[in-house]
């Protein structure tokens, strides 16, 4: 599948940003937070900045980004329409959420709570969209959903972190989390990987044609001399070894060498805190947009059997 | 609405297509093209159509297809369009009802005016049957020439899709799949007709006929394939060419 970059960044920094809006909501509902104004405008313009960045870079890949809007309305069969629902809807308990901390330096623990369910729901939504597509091997599987719940997590708790030690939080909370999503990160990924290599469950050309009662179904001619629509959306292609290397700088600058900072950021001094989180950050974010690059990239689309690949 | 049709009626419109009869000449795409170009979707539009690597929106393509080894391998050309399935997914992803399967007959169609062109229906779409028209920024599809089909300004004989109008073999027929007493119903019935990857669930209405199997020795005259024999041996040829072989061989 073709990785427009514009959905890229709109599943990577939409995905930390909720999953920062769903830990400031729960933080918030278990009493672990204070209502300072100045580290509650931080939070909100970080995590709603990045939502944003995201849900509007998400428009650009459209052909009629002043149509959006069209899209909430048939959130009763199709994922992308419920995304962009509960994308939307969490704004309104992150508004009265902010508008208590801010406005009246109270922590609403109920609309936390609301703005957690929401924000995780958001994620999984974002998932579904990709999980739900049966003709894409590498989405129409298991490890879809937990795998961006996951990633979600890893960023949004890390940034999350950062925060807390930027700003005079009392606790420290996200460590724990920071380090559970990376771990479970790092594990999904591989799980998946390992999966996707398996070649469980490919179509074949020969299912795709019905020709297999001859033998082997092989391409003769295409349909057409010049790359089409199908090709350029459906058939990208990625060499192999150029896959392995890019797996592992997922694995090592998204996930592992993170959670090193992270480990490492309990033992040292505030300062030395700050320098090994922002790290982490930055770390973290170059192993996210790969990991998605190749989320696509690697994904076959079953219309390439008809294409001459073997299997899909 | 992208949810399916509560209530879909019997008939299900559709395509059968002979992979027996194709023999690849493209007429049928071409047809169409030229059709649909000015008709329910239009325009198909190209882009560098007179440059170097010219490229559109076409609703039908014919694939070709080896398939199996040496006596009993085959050559197959193969049409593809969109195969209106009872369970399309391009219509229950799509986000804002631009996609849709009409009830009364399931034809599987796109709203150019509600279409965002977020491209999400040609990537559940395991056929490939869906084009994106960069230039009008919307989701192009097969309308099964809904615009010829049910038009009375047309002769009657004319009223069917224009890729079956125009093959020139007679391997694509069109009609009402749902109803088994149907002329496409009992050609698929006695000549096995099947669903392209039935794994996905999608239950494409289009039907494939699969090629004939007595074939198999289609290539063979039934003339022994013995090598010449030298002329020069007794016993082959006339007397006079042997000797006058032998004279201008000296």
């Amino acid at each position: 599948m073709h990785p427009a970059l514009s959905v890229i960044l709109f599943t990577s920094a939409s995905g930390g940003g909720y999953a920062m809006l769903a830990l400031l909501g729960l933080f918030g509902a278990g009493g672990v937070l204070s209502p300072d104004p100045l580290s509650g405008w931080v939070a909100f313009i970080w995590a709603l900045g990045m939502v944003t960045f995201g849900l509007l870079s998400s428009t650009l890949h459209l052909g009629h980004p002043e149509r959006a809007w069209r899209a909430f309305s048939q959130w009763r069969s199709s994922w992308l329409s419920r995304e962009g629902v509960l994308s939307v809807f969490t704004f309104l308990p992150a508004g009265i959420y902010a508008i208590g901390w801010l406005v009246f330096e109270d922590i609403w623990r109920w609309a936390g709570a609301l703005l957690s369910v929401s924000a995780i729901a958001t994620i999984c939504a974002t998932a579904m969209i990709y999980a739900s597509l049966k003709p894409i091997r590498a989405w129409n599987n298991l490890w879809t959903l937990p795998g961006y719940l996951a990633m979600g997590l890893a960023s949004g708790a890390l940034w999350f972190t950062l925060w807390a030690e930027l700003m005079p939080v009392p606790h420290k909370p996200a460590y724990d989390f920071a380090a559970v999503g990376l771990v479970a990160s790092a594990a999904i990924k591989l799980f998946y990987w390992h999966f996707l290599d398996s070649g469980a469950r490919a179509a074949t050309a020969e299912s795709a044609t019905g020709l297999g009662s001859f033998g082997k179904v092989r391409m003769l001619t295409a349909p057409h001399t010049e790359e089409n629509y199908l090709l350029k959306e459906m058939g990208f292609r990625i060499a192999r070894k150029h896959a392995q290397k890019l797996r592992r700088i997922a694995l090592f600058s998204g996930f592992l060498l993170p959670l090193a900072a992270v480990l490492a950021a309990l033992l040292t001094t505030h300062l030395v805190d700050l320098v090994l989180l922002a790290v982490a950050v930055v770390l973290n974010a170059i192993g996210t947009i790969t990991e998605r690059w190749l989320f696509f990239a690697e994904a076959k689309h079953t219309v390439t059997l008809y294409y001459g690949a073997e299997r899909a | 609405m992208t949810s399916l049709p509560a209530y879909p009626s019997d008939r299900k419109l559709g395509l059968v297509i002979d992979l027996d009869i194709c023999v690849g000449c493209h007429a049928c795409a071409v047809n169409c093209k030229e059709w649909n170009t000015g008709g329910h979707m239009a325009p198909l539009t190209d882009y560098e159509a007179w440059g170097d690597s010219p490229s559109g929106v076409w609703f039908n393509r014919i694939h070709s297809f080896e398939a199996g080894e040496g006596v009993n391998g085959r050559t197959v050309h193969f049409p593809k369009s969109c195969l209106h399935c009872e369970q399309p997914a391009c219509v229950t992803v799509c986000p804002t009802g631009a996609s849709y399967k009409r009830g009364e007959d399931g034809i599987v169609l796109v709203d150019e005016d509600l279409c965002i062109g977020c491209k999400l229906c040609s990537w559940a779409c395991p056929y490939g049957a869906r084009e994106f028209d960069e230039d009008v920024g919307v989701m192009k599809k097969c309308t099964l020439c809904i615009d010829r089909i049910y038009n009375d300004k047309l002769e009657e004989i004319d009223r069917v899709p224009a890729c079956v109008a125009t093959c020139p073999v007679g391997a694509r027929h069109f009609g009402d799949l749902g109803d088994p007493k149907s002329e496409v119903s009992q050609l698929v019935a006695q000549r096995a007709g099947y669903d392209l990857m039935p794994e996905l669930g999608y239950k494409p209405v289009n039907k494939y006929l699969p090629l004939r199997t007595n074939r198999a020795q289609a290539g063979c005259t039934g003339a022994p394939a013995a090598p010449l024999k030298d002329p020069r041996e007794e016993g082959t040829g006339s007397r006079l060419l042997r000797w006058l072989d032998r004279a201008l061989s000296r």
